[in-house]
């Protein structure tokens, strides 16, 4: 049985229909591509996986249990995780602190613990700290730590994004076009890391990305979508030779 | 953890020596009775200014609504007090839980709806609750309408207000620096990003403001049994705006900054008794040039220590990345 | 009767606060601040207008005409001073410099004029049309007539002129708009005075009705203005003027047949009743954040 596999959903906003008839299904440890051209839906398929948006049809399904109609914080603790296009950090808190955030639900105990701050405070706070710094280490960020989310370089913000939704423990990780604004260095080294973090993690990712070339060297599968359907499914390999792929990428 | 308990025993020496000279000064009437009273406005304005800017300063959302809040305590403290009417500090203190608890009631009704919307509605829904709550005190016949709830036994002294005002800000900063204070400040920063990180943000402002509302009234409690008498005029949307500046002032997001503005802005007035037709000019001039010029207040969202101080004196550092 | 004779009370009423509360929704629609400090415009509008009739002796139209000119530069003036540096600032800093605005005028007011209210000379007759039973004073007339058309003509200005045209595109995206060459800081001035002016118009009218003038008078209209604009769905100018007949005529019923000081308290409950019911209110758009 497939990690994630969304059937047939579609969305309209007043009348116009985003995405229609989409499906897909991503199986364990899977690093799977959706692209497509700018406004061909994607963020939007993003959206009602992670519950922003409640789909108009069609049905969402996490380890064979529904995501529709549920909250953004419950998908979260049921094993979907995102970053988004345009980066979405706790800005005035600290690199470590964007983290715990994250960690919320790992961290065990109660409001009153909280004001006590007694033996089972400070050890939850310590086993917190040990993760996130961790997490950080991954990407090469612990000297940042301490520092405000907005005052790192743009790079490591997307970094940092990305460590954030790793911190929640996720089954599937949604990446919304993490190289966005990267220059070709940048954006290979991203690249890499994503590529570790499924093989270290043992995660699903679903990466979005408008450019086509980025992905191809990473993803084992790639899903193309126009206009909010999907036109082909397949190899990096099989898409690069798809006529109407290129015809959606080229306008013909 | 080596580091907490330093910092723990350097607090409580200086919360102590604090409360051992003000107690000796009182003691040998140096301060006399009415600088008491200052003081006294000082410490309540302290736990209206400190409970606001967890609602306002970490969770991000403004409340119009605080004097509402706190008449909600008072009133309900000092009925609780007249009717029951066991003798001290026991009576006092249960009255001031059940003062609190009434107002904290008070903010989940308004909380449940307001919260789900977004961030200046809650304003305008908070502005209303207070609208509402003062044409309740001025026609109920229990809370004594116009004239006032009068007869309250004066059960609140420098020392109960002093202690009371320690513990409120003490959990408050526990609060702050729990899971659920961050919680609570993430939702600030953002609250989608919150969200997608598995934050329930609809609990976490519900718990923010319900904090925030149930330490207003117990401010409004140990209010109502110092001055024994509640004019339900004082209550009115000026005195919200009033904790509001100190809050601005101090820097929304810091506990210490609210404290030093609470004394300085209760001190200050009363130091320029002859000025005080021009106070609301002074407060609301200074509240649109502090936004202009310094949003952050007298300290953003830090707090002050002495250890930050003392390692500031010892060496100079360069602070990266100030606002 | 009775009911009719309230119902036009609460007409006379809700065009007042009709003609304030379009300030609120204008203001909102563009630059998205609650300008908590409207109320405060519409007050010292009217103490123009007072001072206008009864100082300088002007008759009545020209009374008006200076007050909402008067009113009109204050309204951009404002903009320009304290809320243009916050335009990119989070809300809650503009918020917060709205009130500090609303305080400063109204304290202002209360330093230069006393805090004593003042008589409004009676302009307009008081005497009224008897149709059998039912009154209608002159003055509910006269008030009816220049609200409505006030509103038709800002109706018309912002669906004819190139000007109108260019608030509305400004509204929906302001960056847009400068890319299309429309002067965004001119558009959000123009808006400030247009609907700093119907505050003012409202102002007078209010202190002819109530007859008189006082620093604090700005705060209740104010308030309930906006609970109009939040009422008919706040953006909508249409919204706005439903919004402020509506909740003059239920808060002229609530004290013809409840109780005059529990009005209020009403008003305040049937915002919150709509915010929990449908908070885009009655013409408003859902809108939903773009992630």
């Amino acid at each position: 049985m497939s990690l994630l596999s969304c059937k047939d959903i579609g969305i309209s906003f007043g009348g116009l229909k985003a995405v229609d008839g989409f499906s897909i299904d991503i199986n364990q440890k899977e690093l799977v591509g959706l692209i497509g051209p700018n406004g061909a839906g994607k963020t939007t398929i993003f959206n009602m996986m992670t519950g922003v948006y409640l789909p108009t049809e069609g049905d969402i399904q996490l380890d064979g249990k529904t995501l529709v109609g549920k909250k953004p914080y419950d998908i979260v603790q049921m094993g979907a995780a995102r970053t988004f296009q345009n980066i979405r950090l706790f800005r005035d808190l600290t690199v470590i602190d964007n983290v715990k955030i994250a960690l919320h639900h790992e961290i065990d105990y109660g409001l009153f613990a909280g004001i006590i701050r007694g033996k089972k405070y400070d050890r939850a706070e310590e086993k917190a700290q040990v993760e996130a710094m961790e997490l950080l280490k991954i990407f090469e960020m612990e000297e940042y730590a301490e520092q405000k989310a907005k005052n790192l370089p743009y790079g490591k913000q997307r970094k940092l994004e990305i460590a954030r939704a790793l911190a929640t423990n996720p089954k599937v990780l949604l990446l919304d076009e993490p190289a966005a604004g990267m220059n070709p260095q940048e954006t290979q080294e991203l690249m890499d890391t994503i590529h570790f973090i499924r093989d270290h993690f043992q995660i699903a990712v679903l990466l979005i990305e408008h450019d086509m070339n980025l992905v191809m060297g990473i993803c084992e599968r790639l899903i193309v979508i126009d206009y909010g359907k999907i036109i082909a499914k397949g190899t990096p390999e099989e898409i690069r030779s798809n006529e109407e792929v290129i015809g959606a990428y080229l306008g013909s | 953890m080596t580091e907490k308990r330093k910092r723990l025993v350097i607090n409580i020496s200086l919360i102590l020596s604090v409360y051992v000279i003000l107690f000796v000064l009182i003691k040998l009437k140096v301060i006399n009775r009415y600088y008491e009273g200052i003081m006294i406005a000082c410490l309540i304005n302290v736990i209206l200014a400190t409970s606001l800017n967890l609602a306002t300063g970490f969770l991000g959302q403004l409340a119009l609504g605080h004097a509402g809040f706190m008449a909600v305590g008072a009133y309900t403290a000092a009925i609780v007090t007249k009717t029951i009417g066991m003798p001290g500090t026991l009576q006092l203190l249960i009255s001031l839980v059940i003062g609190g608890i009434a107002a904290g009631a008070m903010g989940v009704v308004i909380g449940i709806p307001a919260l789900r919307l977004r961030g200046d509605y809650l304003a305008i829904i908070t502005l209303g609750f207070g609208e509402i709550i003062r044409v309740m005190l001025f026609n109920l016949d229990i809370t004594g309408g116009a004239r006032g709830l009068r007869g309250i036994p004066k059960l609140a002294g420098f020392n109960v207000v002093f202690w009371v005002c320690v513990l409120v800000v003490a959990v408050l900063y526990a609060v702050t620096h729990s899971k659920q204070g961050r919680a609570i400040m993430s939702i600030r920063e953002d609250e989608i990003a919150a969200e997608a990180v598995g934050i329930p943000t609809v609990n976490y402002k519900l718990l923010g403001f319900v904090l925030a509302a149930f330490f207003a009234g117990v401010g409004g409690g140990l209010y109502a049994h110092y001055m024994t008498v509640l004019d339900p005029k004082t209550f009115n949307f000026m005195r919200s705006v009033e904790i509001l500046v100190i809050v601005v002032l101090g820097g929304m997001g810091s506990l210490t900054g609210s404290i030093i503005a609470a004394v300085g802005l209760t001190i200050l007035p009363e130091a320029l008794r002859s000025f005080s037709e021009y106070r609301l000019l002074l407060y609301s001039a200074l509240l649109i040039v502090m936004m202009i010029f310094k949003p952050g207040g007298i300290l953003g969202q830090r707090e002050f220590s002495v250890q930050g101080l003392l390692k500031r004196l010892k060496k100079p550092v360069v602070e990266g990345g100030e606002e | 009767m009775q009911f009719i004779q309230q119902f036009i009370n609460g007409v006379h009423v809700g065009s007042i606060y009709a003609l304030i509360a379009l300030g609120y929704t204008m203001v909102y629609g563009i630059v998205k601040l609650i300008n908590f400090a409207h109320g405060e415009i519409m007050m010292l509008g009217a103490y123009v207008g007072f001072f206008a009739i009864g100082l300088w002796g002007l008759p009545f139209p020209l009374a008006l005409l200076v007050a909402m000119v008067f009113s009109a530069l204050l309204g951009v003036v404002i903009e320009r001073i304290a809320y243009k540096p916050l335009r990119n600032a989070p809300r809650i800093s503009a918020l917060i410099t709205a009130i500090g605005m609303s305080l400063l005028l109204q304290n202002i007011a209360l330093v230069l004029f006393g805090p004593d209210p003042q008589k409004m000379p009676a302009v307009i007759s008081k005497e009224a049309i008897h149709l059998g039973s039912i009154q209608i004073s002159y003055l509910t007339i006269v008030t009816l007539v220049l609200a409505v058309g006030f509103m038709i003509l800002l109706e018309l200005f912002i669906k004819r002129t190139k000007t109108g045209k260019a608030m509305r595109a400004v509204s929906q995206d302001k960056a847009a708009s400068t890319l299309m060459g429309i002067d965004v800081n001119r558009i959000i001035s123009v808006t400030f005075a247009i609907g700093s002016a119907l505050g003012a118009l409202g102002g007078v009218l209010y202190a002819v009705a109530y007859p008189q003038v006082e620093p604090y008078m700005g705060i209740m209209p104010g308030l309930k203005a906006f609970v109009a604009a939040v009422l008919g769905g706040i953006g909508s100018i249409p919204g706005a003027m439903i919004g402020g007949f509506i909740l003059g005529i239920m808060e002229s019923l609530t004290k013809g047949y409840i109780s005059s000081q529990w009005s209020d308290a009403v008003v305040f409950g049937v915002l919150i009743l709509v915010l929990l019911i449908k908070p885009s209110g009655l013409l408003g758009k859902n809108t939903r954040e773009k992630v």
